[in-house]
């Protein structure tokens, strides 16, 4: 491929895949049938690029890094795409005008005519693209990557949107990382002294743990309830924001860590740790750090991209109860989750409550947030550590039920606090 | 400015090129997506010890990279932006800091003999050899 034999841009691609192993020190690139990454121009720079230089430019330079504009051929591995800048179902609301809307709509139709797959979202592996244990992906975002690897036990660096764009062209991917047997053993021990239940506190207890490990392999053992798919979502994304992890384990229910001693093969930890109270404590002061006016204008959930199930839990905490007039609450979730929950009636919940249940993109990444918010509120850590620092906002942090009762009284107050 | 002010750092290429600057050190990992404005390159990370400075024109030493997997899609459109660091360099690998500093086209430098985050202070003049994984620097004092 790298000679041009096999046409311009699978030329491009290979080159950065060799200019990009090279940077890591990889001995070799590995194959790869499943690649989850970004192509649209949804969020604001690249669309203004895309409007000015069409989507084979922006395909060259931000998937390839390649200034010379070369035309892009269908993928040909199976190759999903992530979350987008907007919905378009909602563009009005999220303040998008019209014209990039159509945008939007021209991607969209531009990565389906390359045969990525729409799914838009962070969640892939909630909505049909569920990598077996051991297969080498090459996948973007972070609270993916983290769930594929330590959950389901696929193989994936967490990849950029250039990477992805090479691997959806090639094939290929450095072999480095996590894809070898030996990265992927642990190096912290961490023993659980604390019950963690809800959702909210699985969120602290990944911030507290990413923040103490940064991009290391930490193993929790003590975990005495096993936690369901929504909790482990928004652990690991939160491990992956407030630190770089891309790899866990918990003893005795994730794949690799059937005991304490296959976790982390034949090595000694590098490192012990106690999480008790008090370790929760420290990494919920510092994800409500932001925060100090009670009076709620926005609240958020769906970070990563709610599940079925949480969107049933909202929508018992929300049922019979409106939002209140000086705030506003939006849901997100996969687009194929939305439709469930058209059918389910659950979209119809949430809209007579006064709520949105929205798709595609969430607050952080689109820039979208109600007009005039100053105040938000949410239920996912990795949503706390980046909203402030992007849309200049205070944001609370809190369980599920505190964030529907925020909406309902637009007043802040937690079961946590 | 004399020789004995000169401190010369070996280690490995990760992006070759050649380029000079004032430094902008910092002990703390970076984020890129949600940890930066890449039309600026100023750190927006709110507990971040940057925060509010910008790396524009600078050669950035640092530990390493951080959060979200936006991190070279953020550096790449610094680098249109007019806003990329003139030169990297840090002390551990991950994909998103080699793919980053790919994109970035900005000559960088891991893997060194003495540690940079000691040895290199903010407002030094350092120069980043990357073909030859060299990082020479002449201390501002």
């Amino acid at each position: 491929m790298l000679d041009g034999r096999e046409g311009p841009a699978r030329q491009k691609a290979m080159d950065l895949l060799v200019r990009y192993g090279e940077a890591l020190g990889a001995g070799r690139l590995v194959d790869t049938n499943n690649v989850c990454g970004t192509v649209g121009a949804s969020t604001p720079f690249l669309r203004d690029y895309g409007a000015r230089h069409g989507m084979d430019a922006v395909f060259s330079e931000f998937s390839l890094d390649s200034a010379e504009v070369v035309e892009i051929p269908k993928v040909s591995v199976h190759a999903s795409h992530l979350q987008q800048g907007l919905d378009p179902d909602h563009a009005e609301l999220q303040g998008i005008p019209p014209e990039v809307v159509k945008v939007y709509r021209q991607g969209e139709a531009y990565t389906m005519k390359l045969g990525v797959q729409p799914l838009n979202t962070c969640a892939p592996y909630t909505v049909g693209n569920v990598p077996k244990m051991g297969e080498h992906c090459a996948w973007m975002e972070s609270s993916a990557v983290i769930y594929i690897n330590a959950v389901l036990g696929a193989r994936t660096n967490a990849e950029g949107r250039e990477s992805a764009g090479a691997a959806m062209l090639t094939g290929k991917i450095p072999y480095w990382g996590y894809h070898l047997d030996q990265n992927r053993l642990g190096t912290h021990l961490l023993e659980l002294d604390v019950d963690v239940r809800s959702t909210a506190e699985w969120g602290l207890l990944g911030y507290y743990v990413g923040e103490m490990v940064q991009e290391c392999v930490p193993v929790l053992a003590g975990v005495r309830e096993a936690p369901d798919l929504a909790r482990l979502k928004h652990f690991g994304a939160a491990a992956a924001s407030s630190g770089g992890v891309e790899m866990y384990h918990l003893v005795g229910f994730t794949p690799e860590a059937p005991t304490v001693q296959a976790a982390f093969g034949n090595r000694k930890p590098i490192e012990s740790l106690k999480v008790g109270k008090a370790e929760l404590r420290k990494a919920y002061e510092q994800v409500n750090s932001t925060a100090k006016d009670p009076n709620v204008d926005y609240i958020m959930l769906g970070c990563p991209h709610y599940t079925l199930g949480q969107i049933e839990e909202a929508c018992r905490l929300l049922q019979g109860r409106r939002v209140h007039g000086n705030t506003s609450l939006w849901i997100f979730t996969p687009r194929a989750t939305k439709q469930l929950a058209d059918r389910k009636g659950y979209t119809k919940i949430i809209t007579d409550a006064g709520a949105h249940l929205m798709s595609d993109t969430c607050s952080a990444l689109g820039r979208v947030l109600p007009k005039g918010t100053k105040v938000a509120a949410v239920d996912s850590a990795k949503q706390a550590h980046y909203l402030p620092a992007i849309m200049g906002v205070q944001c609370w942090f809190g369980t599920t039920a505190d964030c529907i009762n925020a909406a309902v009284t637009g007043k802040w107050s937690s079961e946590l606090g | 400015m004399g020789d004995s002010n000169k401190i010369v750092l070996r280690g490995r290429k990760v992006v070759g090129g050649v380029a000079e600057g004032e430094a902008l050190v910092t002990k703390d990992r970076i984020s890129g997506w949600g940890g930066i404005d890449p039309r600026t390159g100023t750190v927006i990370e709110t507990r971040h010890e940057l925060r509010g400075k910008s790396f524009a024109g600078k050669v950035l030493v640092f530990p390493g990279a951080k959060g979200s997997s936006g991190w070279s899609s953020q550096f790449h459109v610094a680098r249109l932006a007019g806003a990329a660091p003139l030169a990297m360099v840090f002390n551990e690998m991950t994909t998103k800091i080699a793919l980053g500093a790919v994109v970035t086209h900005a000559p960088s430098v891991t893997d060194l003999d003495q540690d940079p985050l000691k040895v290199i202070a903010t407002g030094d003049w350092v120069k980043v050899d990357g073909d030859r994984g060299i990082v020479e620097v002449t201390k501002r004092s």
